[in-house]
């Protein structure tokens, strides 16, 4: 790299080569997060505005149980005679909602208990990761189905559990990038001036945790998204009438074979919102993969 | 004697745009003959040694010339006989032993396996006895226990004779040395310097040895190529190059090289070398010099003959020869006066490590407006002894005092004032820079923590430390991955002079840096401690640097402090055999030395 000496001797940056182009968008020049984009994207817009565009109200008898398309429901009707088109318009934000927000308190709470426990005394160590390992260790999805048999299908409930189940990754994931931070000389440079464990954390840890966290936010939030259609489908998130997606397919198998539509209306906005969400997580890695030897001396 | 090594108008350019990343590079090596490759990072040494085995890095390409081992074309050969060639007709030992092992894999099975890639020995036990014979050639044991041993229960030189061990042991009618001492202390230095002449000499191998300090190439080499910007702007024997350097570049490299005998002003080179993409037309390295005129600029002068055997690539080499070295200047020993109370004072300080003794009964005093020198081997503790002294390492005892107060163990349990009267500067400016976070990040640290001076109000202080530095305002919005070496370390300073110390605490900070570079650092750590009234101490294992900056002067061995006094007096007249045997393994640029008259002319 060239340097040339200003007027007064000092070294100036040489400008041309010291670019500096942000993650978010390289990301967003990546093929495959430019593809997840265009699979979730619309997903989301439908969770989002479906509710405005739809012809009926979900809740609404707009025919007899399983009748095909119509010029009324354009997607025939469900299991109850309900207009398929607008129960599926209707039926994504608890899915979009509840993933999120279990997603970023798993996240959150992973993060916070692995910079604590990758950066402090080892008994402290030893007591996160030993919770974090038993919480790992249980099957996941018994343990929700549990605890939601137990206090019943409260939605809140369900994003705790949710949010737990990923929690003791992202702490893993955390403490180890923390562990190896911590050992870098720069942190040594804010213990010899005397800067707090916290703020060391938080100033010195953190940034260096922003790209494996944005890979590790994609692949949870398509977890959270599976997990929760899945405990809606067995019938323990909303309860009926209220219309969603993971409801919708437990509700209308018996019919499938006569009228397919809810099924696979509610089949293909899960699975393509998750594989959008997992193209992108896909497309952040490959592009944090390819920053590799870039920050490297 | 016989040439071996023929490079012909070589010329490697990066894949995509065509740029030329070396050219026009020729030269020839006869058998048992040294070549040494110098010039700062960025320059292409490694790059022409690369070529040497038919390699050129992922993403560039070997565009013309040729390269003729023992009569091969080695970048004619198809990629069987390129890889039947390296290791049996070229052989590579690169920079870090460290990574160049397998550390899952003993050194007798390491050894052996580059001995069956080239059906070199028939048999098992011949090829017993081979690795037997070249570990003995490198001066190391050859029993079994020592076959057995794995990567990591090596030291650093050790695993470096490993590396050259497994180069010989087939017998390669040349060898490239990618800087195989940069990472060892001196006396290591010595020994594989030593290994190098004698196996270069005994089995007739043509050498090539990169590196960046003349005065290992001095001590080794029987030629050297001096390289800038990709071209070879000087090359000649090293007696001739090293006496009348003709190329202003060369002449600005002996200039900022450290000598132990003379207390000299080293002279950087401001600037760096420039990347492919941006090397100017004309001579590229008229931007950077004192002698450029308008004609340096316009066309690219050609290597042309001045001497025997000496060709300079400038269109002013006849008329620089005799131009006195500008920079060049002798200062006379600063007569330290040790103020009546010390400032900083160890008394008996021992530092364990898990119960061993690193450092033991250590006890120095820094006065106000010193610099005192801390020198050793690795693993004499002196890095110890630094890290306790500044709250890093905790695990001591004994008495430090900073102005007769006694100081708590740990940085965190130290009053503020202390914290920031004591400043510390990390050897590898890589590591100890956050890569996440700007410069004027980095630089504002201190002032948050220590006075709450946050954002704005920090910016123009934030620019006054970097102007201290001599780095402009604008680094301040730039990451530590976009700037080079030098600039890091002077940001690390930066960030420790913000604190106003009265301390400065230097671990070895230049030994990741060119010679280059690591002068203008120099400079810069003088002028900081005239300005600021600094006291300083300098962690090294290079005696010639202590030379150049040191008032007095500590050595250390195995954790004991053997010998100390005033800088001149320890380095000329040493009284302890280890200060004697540091002495006289530290390379040196002798034929400087022989001109002391004339350099003593050069004051500027």
């Amino acid at each position: 790299m060239s340097a040339v000496a200003d007027a007064a001797g000092r070294s100036a940056p040489a400008p041309a080569t010291r670019e500096r182009t942000g993650l978010p968008r390289r990301v967003a020049r990546n093929r495959r997060a430019q593809l997840g984009v265009a699979l979730a994207g619309p997903v989301v817009l439908l969770a989002l505005l479906g509710p405005l565009l739809a012809p009926h109200a979900p809740t609404v008898f707009v025919g007899r149980p399983f009748e095909g398309p119509s010029s009324s429901a354009p997607l025939g009707t469900d299991y109850l005679g309900q207009d398929v088109l607008s129960r599926l318009l209707w039926g994504g934000r608890s899915v979009l909602w509840m993933s999120l927000a279990a997603t970023f308190l798993g996240v959150a709470v992973g993060v916070w208990a692995g910079l604590v426990a990758g950066y402090t005394r080892r008994s402290i160590d030893a007591a996160i990761m030993g919770v974090s390992d038993l919480v790992l260790g249980l099957p996941q999805i018994v343990l929700a189905l549990l605890f939601v048999s137990m206090l019943g299908p409260k939605l809140w409930l369900i994003v705790v559990l949710v949010a737990a189940a990923h929690a003791p990754r992202v702490a893993r994931l955390t403490r180890s990038v923390t562990l190896e931070v911590t050992r870098r000389e720069f942190v040594e440079a804010a213990e010899v001036l005397g800067v707090g464990r916290w703020r060391i954390r938080i100033d010195e840890v953190l940034p260096n945790l922003v790209t494996p966290l944005a890979v590790e936010t994609g692949i949870r939030l398509t977890w959270s998204i599976g997990m929760i259609a899945a405990i809606s489908f067995l019938g323990f998130g909303i309860q009926p009438p209220n219309a969603d997606w993971g409801l919708m397919i437990n509700e209308n198998r018996t019919g499938l074979s006569v009228q397919p539509w809810p099924v696979v209306g509610a089949v293909l906005c899960i699975s393509v919102f998750a594989i959008g969400v997992n193209l992108i997580a896909e497309g952040i890695s490959r592009t944090v993969a390819g920053d590799d030897g870039r920050e490297a001396p | 004697m016989s040439r071996v090594v023929e490079v012909a108008d070589l010329r490697v350019e990066l894949a995509g745009s065509g740029l030329d990343i070396v050219d026009e590079v020729s030269f020839g090596i006869d058998a048992a003959e040294i070549v040494a490759v110098v010039g700062e990072s960025g320059s292409g040494k490694t790059t022409v040694g690369a070529a040497l085995l038919g390699y050129a890095r992922h993403g560039a390409r070997i565009a013309r010339g040729s390269v003729r081992v023992d009569g091969v074309d080695v970048l004619a050969l198809g990629p069987e006989a390129l890889r039947a060639a390296r290791g049996k007709l070229v052989a590579y030992v690169p920079q870090d032993p460290a990574t160049a092992l397998n550390p899952a894999v003993t050194i007798g099975v390491q050894l052996v396996e580059a001995l069956k890639a080239h059906d070199e020995c028939a048999g098992q036990q011949e090829r017993r006895e081979r690795v037997r014979q070249t570990l003995a050639e490198v001066q190391l044991p050859d029993d079994d226990a020592f076959l057995k041993r794995l990567p990591h229960q090596l030291s650093g030189g050790q695993k470096q004779r490993v590396c050259i061990a497994m180069a010989v042991a087939c017998r390669p009618r040349c060898i490239v040395f990618d800087e195989p001492t940069t990472g060892l202390d001196v006396t290591t230095q010595a020994h594989v310097l030593e290994t190098v002449r004698t196996l270069c000499a005994t089995h007739g191998i043509a050498s090539v040895y990169i590196t960046h300090d003349l005065a290992v190439v001095a001590t080794l080499a029987h030629r050297v190529l001096v390289t800038y910007a990709g071209r070879i702007v000087e090359q000649g024997p090293c007696e001739a190059v090293f006496t009348r350097p003709r190329h202003p570049y060369t002449q600005r490299l002996v200039a900022a090289t450290p000598h132990v005998h003379v207390r000299q002003v080293l002279e950087g080179i401001a600037g760096s070398a420039p990347a492919p993409r941006r090397r100017p037309q004309g001579c590229s390295f008229a931007p950077r010099c004192a002698f450029a005129e308008a004609r340096c600029r316009e066309l690219e002068p050609p290597l042309t003959l001045v001497a025997p055997g000496q060709e300079v690539r400038c269109v002013r080499a006849e008329e620089l020869s005799i131009t006195p070295r500008a920079s060049l200047a002798v200062v006379g020993e600063s007569a330290s006066s040790p103020a009546a109370a010390p400032l900083v004072e160890l008394d008996n300080v021992t530092a364990y490590y898990g119960g061993v003794a690193a450092a033991r009964d250590v006890s120095f005093a820094l006065h106000a407006g010193e610099c005192l020198a801390v020198v050793g081997a690795s693993g004499s503790g002196k890095t110890t002894i630094a890290r306790t002294i500044v709250g890093l390492h905790v695990d001591r005892s004994g008495a430090i005092r900073l102005d007769g107060e006694e100081l708590p163990r740990a940085a965190k349990d130290r009053p503020l004032a202390v914290r920031q009267a004591l400043q510390f500067v990390f050897q590898n400016p890589y590591g100890s820079l956050n890569p996440r976070r700007s410069v004027g990040d980095i630089v504002a640290m201190p002032l948050r923590h220590f006075a709450g001076i946050r954002g704005r109000e920090a910016l123009p202080r934030v620019e006054e430390a970097l102007e201290r530095v001599s780095l402009s305002p604008a680094f301040a919005q730039l990451y530590p991955g976009q700037l080079s070496g030098g600039e890091r370390q002077r940001v690390a300073l930066a960030r420790a002079m913000v604190c106003e110390p009265r301390i400065l605490i230097c671990d070895e900070i230049t030994s990741a840096l060119d010679v280059s570079v690591q002068a203008s650092i120099v400079r810069l750590l003088e002028r900081l401690r005239a300005e600021s009234g600094l006291s300083m101490l300098f962690i090294t294992h290079n005696l010639a640097l202590v030379r150049a900056l040191a008032d007095r002067v500590v050595v250390m061995q195995d954790g004991r402090i053997v010998e100390s006094g005033d800088a001149s007096d320890v380095l000329l007249r040493a009284s302890h055999s280890y200060t004697q045997r540091l002495l006289r393994d530290t390379p040196r640029l002798e034929p400087l030395t022989i001109n002391q008259h004339e350099v003593k002319g050069a004051v500027r």
